[in-house]
């Protein structure tokens, strides 16, 4: 009975991380054929043999957004874990180092916090030159503030619990008592929040991306593959936009449904 | 306080009995004064000789470890030790949700009592147990106190626990203004 129960709550989460690796790997393992010019199959609608119709170059869009998507997809994680990272790092720091470290590092915090992601990512993008680079420092560095702040209050709390002086006067030394009382605490909010970190940072690439300042064209990502089927929606090639629009939802929609579900399954856990 | 003697410590709510505890233990700093034992101040490393349990057994265990392994952080207390306190073999596998508070007052008691602690300070341990268990549990622990030449702080509401148990009395309210007792040496 337990098993099958198991298996049914399991099945969600699994197909939703399965379709995010396919989408993820895609890119390194796909299919290129279907991506070489051909212009006797250029503009065509959607039918059978293109499910996301053709492009001015005759190149099929499901591949095209495939890809794309795996370009995207990379990019998100990246920044997400590296901000997951400065996140962590920050969020400790804050926590064990005192009065006026944590003072500092929530001053940081309130700074970054207090002015639009979009702006500062723009920002950070252009002035390195845009690319992989730009977008992926822009948005690792934009991203971190409010996981650093659940991690220094994690801390904190973890800090002065009973257990944990108990601990102490057992004679365990800071780094058993950080990594066997503390760490398990921290570990889901951790994931959690990285986790939720991914649908921001693919917005937010594909945002600057379509206006011009983050990938450039022979990098296409969702915000390019976007950028250039503005160029064709007045000569009625509607495909272009919406399924490339509608797969991008779907991932981030996805790594949300991920996101909430441990969540849920952590609470869960610690409430029981 | 000396070797196996067992002091009383009364006094109101509110009134800090807990926090001294928590000095007399090392666990928080003094602003002023200094906790010696064997006129040196208390080590800050390895084993504490001076072992606190808390009013709050829930509190006092990790949520996420099993028993076993909270039973087992400081030393590996025999079976002789949890037969007296009524410990029971399969309790050893659960997580401390999985237990009542009483139960986990019992596991902290013996987490305590490892071979090289010389005194405990018992902050209100006994108040969630039922009347025989606190009898069968004050039994052991003079027993463990006068075997041992363990020093025991009791501190309570309960003026006749503390008489019953208790070689002095000390009430917090005499403590405050004279220097020399409420430091009181080890």
């Amino acid at each position: 009975m337990k098993r099958v129960s198991s298996i049914k709550t399991l099945a969600g989460p699994a197909a939703a991380s399965l379709c995010l690796l396919i989408l993820l790997f895609y890119g390194v393992f796909g299919d290129q054929a279907q991506l070489t010019t051909d212009f006797s199959q250029s503009g065509l609608a959607p039918s059978f043999a293109h499910p996301f119709g053709t492009d001015w170059m005759g190149r099929d869009m499901l591949t095209r957004t495939l890809f794309g998507m795996s370009r995207s997809l990379g990019v998100g994680l990246l920044a997400a874990l590296i901000s997951a990272a400065v996140a962590l790092a920050l969020g400790t720091i804050a926590a064990v180092g005192g009065k006026q470290a944590d003072r500092a590092v929530s001053w940081v915090i309130d700074l970054f916090l207090g002015i639009p992601h979009i702006l500062l990512v723009l920002l950070i993008s252009f002035a390195l030159g845009g690319g992989m680079k730009g977008v992926v420092v822009g948005v690792a560095v934009t991203h971190w503030p409010s996981l650093a702040r659940v991690v220094r209050a994690e801390l904190l709390g973890l800090r002065s619990a009973p257990y944990l002086l108990a601990s102490r006067q057992l004679g365990k030394g800071p780094l058993l008592l950080a990594a066997r009382h503390m760490l398990p605490h921290l570990l889901p909010q951790l994931v959690v929040g990285t986790v939720l970190l991914f649908p921001h940072a693919i917005l937010h690439e594909s945002a600057i991306t379509f206006l011009g300042f983050g990938l450039s064209p022979h990098e296409p990502a969702m915000g390019i593959l976007l950028a250039e089927s503005m160029d064709y929606l007045t000569s009625g090639m509607w495909w272009l936009a919406v399924f490339p629009g509608l797969t991008l939802l779907a991932g981030v929609l996805l790594f949300e449904y991920l996101g909430s579900w441990l969540q849920k399954r952590f609470t869960k856990e610690a409430s029981i | 306080m000396e070797e196996g003697e067992r002091v009383g410590l009364i006094g109101p709510s509110g009134c800090g009995k807990s926090t001294l505890a928590k000095v007399l233990s090392g666990m928080l700093c003094p602003q002023a004064g200094e906790v010696r034992l064997d006129e040196k101040p208390l080590p800050k490393k390895g084993y504490r000789p001076v072992q606190l349990i808390f009013q709050h057994p829930e509190q006092a265990v990790d949520p996420k470890w099993r028993m076993e392994q909270i039973l087992n952080e400081g030393y590996f207390p025999d079976r002789d030790l949890l037969n007296a306190l009524g410990i029971e073999k399969e309790w050893l596998i659960r997580y401390p949700r999985e237990l009542s508070g009483g139960e986990l007052q019992r596991f902290c008691i013996a987490r305590a009592l490892g071979p090289k602690t010389r005194f405990l300070l018992c902050d209100e341990i006994s108040t969630m147990l039922d009347p025989i268990t606190q009898a069968q549990l004050w039994e052991l622990l003079l027993h463990c106190s006068e075997k041992r030449g363990m020093g025991l702080l009791v501190i309570t509401h309960n003026r006749a626990l503390a008489e019953r148990v208790c070689t002095r009395i000390v009430k917090f309210e005499d403590l405050n203004g004279k220097g020399e007792e409420t430091h009181a040496k080890k």
